[in-house]
């Protein structure tokens, strides 16, 4: 099909003019991206208060008179939304998105720059509503993040009235302000490529972030379908979730109601939810192994088709977050089937990071330090999904901590480190300094071994049968006293991890003033963010004129090259000279 | 839930299909594939901007009300499902959607031929249709209130109000749209070319959400089970044929 040269159009760039265009109603994609990452790494950094505090209560019960068990509960409840929606989703999209995609593919902007900026400020007032959940009367929703009727709207749950309504209200707009920034990302992605980048020449880290985009546009408005009936029923008094209740000894008015077709619609939304997630980070961290391992990427081709198989097959894989819902065994047997066939390009994945790796020129830079502990936690998670997708050991898994040490590694541990691995990377071309080093691989090393401290021993604790959302273990017959020690030892390890991540927003503001020099490519990437004319890249990104891709993402240490990379936008030498189009 | 998968599969596959057919067996490592790739340029769709987002977006407003039907279905299952007599108005309602479709898709016509008296009739009389549309609605509405069925009374009814209400919803807010353009070329006389996007994507939007209305209209009406429901009037065109 004919080139369209829609991103060099002599269109109005929407130049800032004044401090408050510049920086507050801004509709310059990266500063953007930089509002929704500071929004979002400040309201996960209530999530990890809130965990610290769950910590204390599990590992010295009894000692803090603050916690209470309904506030216990809470907790959990804040901490699991706000970690998946409010700091995940809105980072990797609205922040990593926001940023690279304009970038990588070589525009001026985002299709819909206007759009681009009311995504943010409504995402914002989702973030200042579930803020104002938590100083109503009753205190936010105690549901857990799952918001299970009939318990949610139920009184004796906390937050059983305005909370509840704010979390779904909340919810509900965040998903406006995600298909908002997400028909941005992709229609960028599809229409204001620059000339010469075909969607092969893509990097990985746009192909992850684009099928996570096409992933939440199809899968949020399950959560909002089930926001909708859920505030409906909580309101308005109808039954499409509630059943015929009797509450503290009186009926209610509701009846007949389903609590699974809540489920179902919940984790129609919640499973793709993990790829929304995880796919970005898979795609991010495919680009830091291959830059810091002076290596193409191994099988790039595979690499897209298993972006594309894992987005299909993450909508048809639901229910096996149901299992003890109580479902017809062919149903659970179908789940099973397809949750075992998802591991299969999965797996495709991590072999290929592991082969991108092996007689790679290993740089064990700060990025890579992190991009490699992605692959041990995600296979450690990746693993203990398996068995957890199988319904007979799913059964008696599903209620313990092998499930929390599960998830947390899969999809709370891996992201992250990703998260860290990515602003460590990008953060010379954002702010044009580069993050201390020594710091850095001390933030590293205590977050990953960390991490282990902290999840590892859960596995056990759930094999055990420890019970999990519990605000207490008390005297139970079958929980031997060890499972204290192992309760204590892993509070410590969370409490050093939130500490060590301390260390690391002193770096992000310390090296904004004092940070080493960057220049514009300090890590020699081929990806076009890297050749911008200026660092931190200015208003429309390129100058005068845009980049020509010439080659795909990955073009590094081609032999008789000049020098080990070889940038996309840089044109083949005339006949005669060498080739750099050969394969590696 | 099925119906939803089901589309979220073909939608996702279609995506996958079209980039699959056009190029994702590339090498773009290979010599050859590096000239040809620099030769063509690179490819975009020949589409504006806002084109491609307005089927993203409808595409996820697919995704929305499928859900909302999968819900209805399943919910329709369980024993205590007593269907509800919708309001006759419904049909009268429908008509003036449709109407008011075809009046956009002759605004467009209008639009192309260059005529912008045309235009400018066409879009009143799409707007005036869809606010008839809509104020049916809410008389329908009121007659259900009437007749004693309200949200909380039963489940048919319940989702009746929602079904109908989202749709409204989505329909005031084309209106929107449809206002700013009706006023564009109203007060400031915008040239033919200014609006012509606007219109074509307002029409598009438009017979989306008739498409939408006459499948919510079989859903609403669909008895006590959706699958027997489709499965009668396949066997109604069959016969018909």
């Amino acid at each position: 099909m004919a080139y369209v040269a829609i991103a060099d159009r002599d269109v109005h760039l929407h130049d800032p003019q004044t401090f408050v265009t510049k920086y507050i109603w801004s509709q310059d994609h990266k500063v953007i991206a930089i509002q929704y990452s500071v929004t979002a790494i400040a309201v996960g950094l209530v999530a990890l208060v809130l965990s610290g505090m769950m910590r204390l209560q599990l590992g010295f019960p009894n000692t803090f008179s603050f916690i209470t068990p309904s506030n216990y509960l809470q907790f959990i409840t804040m901490h699991g939304m706000i970690m998946v929606i409010y700091l995940l989703t809105a980072l990797f999209l609205g922040g990593f998105g926001n940023y690279l995609v304009p970038l990588m593919v070589g525009a001026r902007d985002m299709v819909f720059p206007y759009m681009n900026m009311l995504s943010y400020r409504v995402y914002l007032l989702s973030v200042l509503v579930l803020r104002a959940s938590c100083v109503v009367p009753g205190g936010p929703t105690g549901a857990g993040w799952t918001l299970y009727p009939p318990q949610a709207v139920l009184p004796g749950t906390s937050g059983a009235g305005l909370g509840i309504i704010l979390m779904l209200v909340s919810l509900a707009i965040f998903i406006v302000a995600f298909t908002m920034g997400g028909l941005n990302y992709v229609t960028t992605i599809l229409q204001a490529r620059c000339r010469g980048m075909t969607l092969l020449r893509l990097p990985l880290t746009v192909w992850g972030i684009f099928m996570a985009t096409i992933l939440g546009l199809l899968a949020f408005p399950a959560l909002l379908v089930s926001a909708i009936m859920m505030i409906l029923d909580s309101v308005l008094g109808t039954s499409f979730f509630m059943p015929a209740v009797v509450s503290m000894g009186k009926g209610l008015k509701y009846d007949g109601g389903s609590p699974v077709l809540f489920q179902h619609l919940f984790w129609f939304f919640g499973h793709p939810e993990v790829y929304i997630v995880a796919l970005p980070a898979f795609g991010i961290v495919s680009d830091l192994l291959s830059v810091h391992a002076r290596k193409n990427i191994f099988g790039y081709r595979m690499m897209v088709w298993a972006i594309l198989a894992i987005g299909c097959l993450s909508f048809v894989v639901w229910a096996h977050h149901m299992y003890v819902s109580g479902m017809n065994p062919y149903f659970g047997y179908f789940f099973a089937t397809t949750t075992l066939i998802i591991a299969i390009p999965t797996a495709i994945k991590v072999y290929n990071w592991v082969l991108t790796l092996w007689h790679g020129d290993i740089h064990l830079r700060v990025p890579m330090l992190f991009a490699i502990g992605f692959i041990f936690t995600f296979v450690h998670g990746g693993l203990t999904g398996l068995f957890l997708g199988n319904v007979t050991v799913d059964l008696p898994l599903s209620d313990t901590y092998f499930v929390v040490g599960h998830f947390h590694m899969v999809m709370g541990v891996s992201p992250i480190l990703v998260v860290f691995g990515a602003i460590y990377h990008w953060y010379p071309k954002i702010t044009g300094r580069m993050l201390n080093e020594a710091l850095g691989k001390l933030h590293f090393w205590a977050t990953f071994l960390g991490a282990y401290a902290v999840y590892l021993p859960m596995h056990y604790l759930g094999i055990l049968g420890v019970p999990r959302r519990y605000y207490a273990l008390g005297d139970t017959a079958f929980i031997p006293n060890s499972v204290h020690d192992v309760n204590v030892a892993i509070t410590v390890a969370a409490l050093v991890i939130a500490a060590a991540q301390l260390v690391f927003l002193f770096n992000l503001v310390w090296s904004l003033a004092h940070g080493r020099e960057a220049g514009s490519n300090p890590w020699g990437a081929t990806t076009l963010e890297w050749q911008t004319p200026d660092t931190p890249p200015k208003h429309g990104n390129w100058g005068a004129r845009l980049p020509v891709a010439y080659r795909w993402a990955y073009e590094f240490s081609v032999p008789g090259a000049r020098s080990d990379f070889i940038p996309q936008n840089e044109p083949p030498e005339a006949p005669g000279g060498r080739e750099h189009g050969a394969k590696p | 839930m099925s119906v939803a998968a089901l589309f979220a599969l073909v939608a996702v596959g279609i995506v996958g299909w079209w980039l699959f057919a056009r190029q994702l067996t590339a090498k773009p490592w290979e010599k050859r594939q590096i000239e040809s790739d620099n030769a063509s340029g690179g490819a975009a769709l020949a589409l504006p901007a806002a084109r491609v987002g307005l089927w993203l977006l409808l595409a996820v407003m697919t995704s929305f009300f499928g859900l909302l039907i999968s819900a209805y279905g399943m919910r329709m299952e369980l024993a205590d499902w007593r269907p509800l007599a919708v309001p006759d108005l419904l049909w009268a309602n429908t008509a003036m959607l449709l109407a008011s479709s075809a009046a956009f898709q002759w605004t467009r016509w209008a639009v192309a031929r260059g005529h912008a008296e045309g235009v400018a009739a066409g879009l009143v009389l799409s707007g005036l249709f869809a606010f008839a549309f809509l104020a049916g609605q809410v008389l329908a509405w009121q007659q259900l209130h009437a007749s004693g069925q309200f949200l909380a009374s039963n489940a048919a009814a319940a989702f009746f109000y929602l079904l109908t209400g989202l749709h409204g919803l989505h329909l005031a807010g084309g209106l929107a749209v449809w206002g700013r353009t009706t006023a564009r070329i109203w007060r400031i006389r915008a040239r033919l070319e200014d609006v012509r996007l606007s219109i074509e994507l307002c029409a598009l939007y438009w017979h989306f959400l008739l498409a939408v209305w006459l499948v919510l209209f079989a859903v609403l009406m669909s008895g006590t089970s959706l699958t027997s429901a489709f499965l009668d009037i396949c066997s109604a065109i069959v016969k018909a044929l």
